[in-house]
């Protein structure tokens, strides 16, 4: 067998890959707390909550209705899509007029009832979800073993993302909100509704968090604080990518895992701190993040 | 004249002003900046609002099109109030708003900015018809839509309100800061969409542009319309319209 600097080949693509289905989660989370926070001005705390009820609802689907993975791929982020559409017509709306501080305020005490709710009625120890019968095994590559569920994760979320970039980018309804973004008082005073673009905007953003929820639940185990520890990473992705950035938030989330990945390898003494240290770097050299614009 | 009758509001559009604004107050914050605005506009015609900086011109497009924080009074238009409507229904009844700002959408192309506004009503011009008026736009399609000269972005924030079928129209100084050919040409534009039908309230400092344009002239100050000049008397009025722009 040959080896890379003294790595052998089978130790660097495993990592590599687990680095790549990391950034897959970063990118799709992030992506969602750009797009939130485009348009509504409001870093959405309870993100990682709701990426969490994505892999409960998931496990629920499976257990008490016999629903299985594929379509609670699609049912999950739906429900849990549909959650932020409430708490966007209920609570959101009625402080989207004072400091957007309280909007910060509001979904980080969201986000602490929603995972007491769920840590009280499933405890903290986690429930198993078996990867989907047509994603188990993998296949030798030669200078690696691919599970196959894990490449589906990749592949999921690359088109996801993609998709979503499309749907911003190139679409009318992507223009709507790329215009309601930039001037929303103007766009209203063209015919547009706001208001209800303000709140399909924010279920489809939780809706992407419910999304790779349900990704995540074949990988880790269906956890109430699955959330809370991710997502706190996820923002320091999105400090390094700059906030309301689409393709930033793509680009830096796939990245960034696979920094992490290579770091395990090379130096995994730093692992679970190098993204905080580029964050710390990036804040200091482009404080608006490296596709932000400066304000 | 048929006003003697009590008027339903199908037969008061169509024998009254299209626009009637009465007691027009309006507010930034704290700052009451309208203090009680009296105009009228009739169907077909080209009204201007003149009058010194901070004078409330701006203001008053603004709370007509529903766009400030706060508003009160009297707005109606074509028979329907629209003092409690926000503005993505006022712009539904047919009103189209071109900011002083012009409000290109730097986020947009050129392209994404001409077909952002949607369509309100039937009757608007087609794509090719406002490249024939503003031929510029056509050749920067694809460019972001503040990579526009200040013309350009004029011609785009005037062509994109047509496409949709408004038919009042909004227009907050359109030659601000353009050079003598670009002037003309946007001259010549509201009269053509004067000739088409179109109602217009024009804001304007240059009134030696305006009277080149408008039936009648509103003089606001301080928040108030302190006196009207039909174009045809703007002559014999002139000084007194100097000593109200302070010129
Ligand atoms: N966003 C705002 N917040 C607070 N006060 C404002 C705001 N915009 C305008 N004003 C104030 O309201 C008053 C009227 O302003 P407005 O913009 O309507 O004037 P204008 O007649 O359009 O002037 P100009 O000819 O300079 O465009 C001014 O005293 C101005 O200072
Ligand atoms: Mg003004």
């Amino acid at each position: 067998m040959f080896e890379l600097l003294g790595i052998p080949p089978q130790a660097l693509f495993g990592q590599v890959l687990l680095g790549l289905i990391n950034g897959s989660f970063y990118a799709i989370l992030s992506l969602g707390l750009a797009v939130i926070f485009g348009l509504l001005n409001i870093i959405n705390f309870s993100h990682g909550a709701q990426y969490m009820m994505g892999a409960f609802v998931a496990w629920m689907c499976l257990t008490y209705l016999g629903i299985n993975y594929w379509a609670a791929l699609l049912l999950a982020p739906l429900i849990v899509g549909a959650t932020g559409i409430a708490i966007e017509r209920l609570l959101l709306k009625r402080i989207a007029h004072v400091d957007h501080l309280y909007g910060l305020l509001l979904t980080f005490g969201l986000a602490l009832i929603i995972q007491g709710l769920f840590r009280n009625q499933y405890g903290s120890s986690g429930l198993p979800y078996q990867i989907p019968a047509e994603l188990r095994g993998g296949v030798n590559l030669g200078f690696m073993f691919l599970p196959w569920y894990r490449g589906w994760v990749v592949v999921a979320s690359l088109i996801v993302c993609l998709a979503t970039w499309f749907l911003i980018e190139k679409t009318r309804l992507g223009a709507y909100l790329r215009a309601a973004t930039e001037n929303p008082t103007l766009t209203q005073a063209f015919g547009i509704n706001v208001p209800l673009l303000v709140t399909l905007t924010y279920g489809f953003g939780v809706a992407l968090a419910g999304f790779a929820g349900v990704l995540a639940a074949p990988i880790y185990s269906v956890n109430p604080n699955m959330g809370a520890d991710l997502i706190i990473v996820v923002f320091a992705v999105v400090v390094i990518g700059g906030m309301g950035s689409i393709l930033g938030a793509i680009v830096t989330g796939f990245s960034l895992g696979l920094i992490e990945g290579l770091t395990k390898v090379f130096y995994p003494e730093a692992s679970a701190t190098v993204i905080f240290i580029i964050m710390v770097l990036v804040l200091l050299v482009r404080p608006a993040g490296l596709f932000g614009r400066a304000a | 004249m048929l006003t003697e009758a009590a008027p339903s509001p199908a037969t008061k559009a169509d024998t009254g002003p299209m626009l009637e604004v009465r007691g027009l107050e309006a507010w930034y914050g704290e700052s009451h900046v309208l203090h009680g605005i009296d105009f009228d506009v009739r169907a077909g015609e080209v009204v201007t609002l003149l009058g010194r900086n901070g004078a409330g011109k701006t203001t008053t497009l603004k709370s007509i099109m529903g766009v400030i924080g706060k508003r009160k009074g009297s707005v109606v238009l074509e028979g329907t109030e629209t003092i409690g409507l926000p503005s993505r229904a006022i712009a539904r009844l047919g009103m189209g708003y071109v900011p002083e700002e012009r409000g290109i959408y730097a986020s947009l192309s050129v392209e994404e900015n001409l077909m952002l506004p949607p369509k309100v009503r039937d009757g608007g011009l087609s794509v090719e018809d406002i490249f024939t008026l503003f031929p510029n736009i056509k050749e920067r399609l694809k460019s972001q839509g503040t990579k526009l000269s200040g013309g350009e972005q004029q011609m785009l924030a005037i062509g994109r309100i047509l496409r949709t079928g408004a038919h009042f129209l909004l227009l907050d100084e359109p030659t601000e800061g353009l050079a003598p050919v670009i002037i003309d040409q946007i001259g010549a534009t509201i009269r053509k969409l004067k000739q088409d039908g179109y109602t217009i309230i024009l804001v304007e400092q240059n009134f030696r542009f305006a009277a080149t344009v408008a039936d009648r002239h509103y003089v606001v100050e301080q928040g108030k319309v302190i006196d009207m000049i039909p174009n045809d008397q703007l002559d014999a009025n002139i000084d007194k319209l100097h000593g109200y722009l302070g010129v």
